[in-house]
């Protein structure tokens, strides 16, 4: 950059130099046209994406040091760190909080491990491949919305199908329901319903991946099929894995939809206890709360954001860890 | 791996298809008897005669054709959105120079790690001041660009389309407009009927979304129309059967678009499609 400027600076000095060819007004245009039309065409979508993101998050993260009072005008004196300050101290939102990570924990982790092991049965030259990929993938096209309504008549208290079963093999039914752990379990369920097969495509394009000399040569060095899976298929696949993982923690962290469906009474406050009460929920209701509903909805969505980027970090970070361990 | 699966593997994955596909089996099952039926002990195993006369019951309660209607239009405005912004924003950052490129690339990988989710309770505020609430324009507003969407198609347009035949287009004295249409849009034509396809069920299935922004109006979708209907004074949580005809008869459109278009759906999430 410096040399060219120090050239032309250079020429414009010398009288001798011969002007520069003309652009004609097509050449000129056409250059206008090479040097801008790129930022237009990132610009539709950054110019929406500030609106409808951006923007919002920012605002949000301003009024969260007001007060602002159900049906008032506009927002009221500031207030510093009232608002995170309440929702911190909330024994409701903490125990939202351990409902969030119950229930994350119990959907992404048989989740992956399911997935991992239905890609690996596809990942073999299987009669009538195509239709098995399809039908892996059936319970992605139930909505969320869906998948909770037909769970929770299953898992309905009096007479839910799985309690019928449970019953009549002689044991206790359990209360889906009301029990934490439970209705934790009944939750996770839905998710893992819907993922797992999505999840099982993306493992399994990664399997594919993988040279199949490797195995062979592993073949020929007598390693048994499990010990081929655990030491080439898990190393080769496992950005992939990293890839399924976060994506499943930010997801899942923000689960919504399948609790407050999931709830019998018409408060939607996630059971009678709030012992399947999430953190999104908790935003949702918060947000309809008599006192300061709109700040404090945005000192917890805030307190949220920084949650789920904490915990999609640090599991970044033992993914990563747990990788590098197995390579040595 | 390079092998005859045996009966086992056969087994294993049977059982694992029969397991997804119960739930809608029992979906109907329910929906397809008496509510009296529906809750009594021991429960119905087989389907009963009575679905058309639950779903009847469903478009009572709620305004089955309008949510349905408000689904189909809110869904394709906003994959035809994604789509065309996608493909415009992804072309500029695959193929084209200019300042800021890595920068602004950066920045739409990054926002893909944002909890999109928590970004709508804001927004909630802005639409309502804005006179928005309730309105099918403020449910589709946030979904007409996704940084999910100029990502997959960057990534796609990088491979598909030689630098040489964007050279030769300028040389031959193309604008840039017109070289987007006939050499970008053709090239990246699989891309976008896989972007479509994605968008278009992520916005049919949201459900936070539209409850938030639609409490209390006329216009629902067909997601916040089983949230009504469960809570519905006549029958809701008590009236399984009823709930049951609804769930399902809700879930008939996206098992069409399944049917039809289920091979596109596999290769697209084996190609690198994450969740939107």
């Amino acid at each position: 950059m410096t040399t060219v400027q120090a050239t032309r600076s250079g020429d414009a000095g010398a009288p001798a130099d011969p002007a520069p060819p003309r652009l004609t007004r097509r050449q000129r245009l056409s250059h206008w046209d090479y040097r801008f039309a790129p930022y237009l065409y990132v610009l539709p979508f950054f110019a929406l994406f500030v609106l409808v993101g951006i923007y919002p998050m920012v605002y949000s993260g301003y009024l969260s040091f007001f007060s602002w009072p159900r049906f008032g005008p506009h927002h009221g004196d500031s207030v510093g760190f009232a608002n995170y300050a309440h929702v911190l101290q909330d024994p409701v939102f903490r125990k939202a909080f351990w409902n969030t990570i119950g229930i994350f924990l119990l959907s992404s982790v048989p989740q992956v491990v399911t997935a991992t092991i239905i890609a690996a049965m596809l990942d073999t030259r299987l009669r009538g491949r195509t239709w098995w990929r399809m039908s892996v993938l059936l319970p992605f096209v139930v909505a969320p919305a869906a998948t909770a309504l037909i769970f929770g008549s299953l898992f309905a208290d009096k007479t839910g199908l799985v309690n019928e079963i449970i019953h009549a093999v002689g044991l206790p039914k359990i209360g889906w329901h009301s029990n934490r752990f439970a209705s934790w379990s009944a939750i996770a369920t839905m998710v893992n319903y819907r993922w797992t097969g999505y999840n099982t495509l993306i493992i399994l394009a990664a399997m594919q991946a993988v040279s199949r000399e490797y195995y062979e040569a592993a073949a020929i060095d007598g390693a048994s099929r499990v010990q081929q899976f655990f030491h080439i298929t898990l190393p080769s696949i496992s950005p992939t894995m990293l890839f399924v993982i976060i994506t499943s923690t930010i997801g899942g962290l923000q689960i919504f939809t399948e609790p407050r469906l999931f709830d019998t009474n018409l408060q939607f406050q996630g059971g009678a206890d709030y012992q399947y009460q999430t953190l999104t929920m908790y935003v949702f209701n918060t947000s309809n709360s008599s006192t300061d509903p709109y700040p404090r909805a945005a000192a917890a969505t805030w307190i949220i954001v920084l949650i789920i980027i904490t915990i999609a970090l640090v599991n970044f970070g033992l993914t990563r860890l747990v990788q590098r361990r197995s390579e040595r | 791996m390079n092998r005859r699966p045996g009966f086992l593997v056969y087994g294993l994955l049977s059982a694992f298809v029969l397991g997804s596909a119960f739930p809608l089996y029992w979906s109907f099952v329910i929906g397809s008897v008496t509510k009296e039926r529906a809750i009594h002990s021991p429960p119905p195993l087989y389907p009963g005669g009575h679905f058309l006369e639950n779903a009847r019951r469903v478009f009572d309660q709620i305004d089955f054709w309008s949510a349905l209607a408000n689904s189909i239009i809110i869904s394709s405005v906003s994959a035809a959105s994604v789509v065309f912004f996608s493909t415009l924003a992804g072309y500029a950052f695959a193929k084209l120079k200019f300042k800021g490129r890595n920068a602004g690339m950066a920045f739409v990988i990054a926002t893909m790690a944002v909890p999109t989710q928590l970004a709508l309770m804001p927004l909630l505020k802005e639409f309502s001041n804005l006179g928005l609430a309730g309105t099918r324009t403020a449910v589709v507003l946030p979904w007409l660009v996704t940084a999910f969407g100029v990502f997959f198609m960057r990534q796609y347009l990088v491979d598909a389309i030689p630098d040489e035949l964007i050279e030769a287009a300028r040389v031959d004295g193309c604008s840039q407009i017109r070289t987007f249409w006939t050499v970008a849009v053709p090239a990246a034509r699989p891309a976008m009927a896989i972007l479509a396809l994605f968008t278009f069920m992520h916005t049919w299935t949201d459900f936070m979304w539209p409850l938030l922004i639609l409490q209390g109006s006329d216009v629902q979708t067909l997601q916040t129309a089983l949230d009504q209907l469960k809570i519905a004074p006549a029958g809701g949580i008590s009236d399984i059967a009823l709930l049951q005809a609804g769930t399902l008869l809700a879930t008939v459109p996206l098992l069409i678009l399944f049917i039809a278009t289920g091979r596109q759906l596999v290769a697209g999430i084996m190609q690198g499609a994450v969740k939107g």
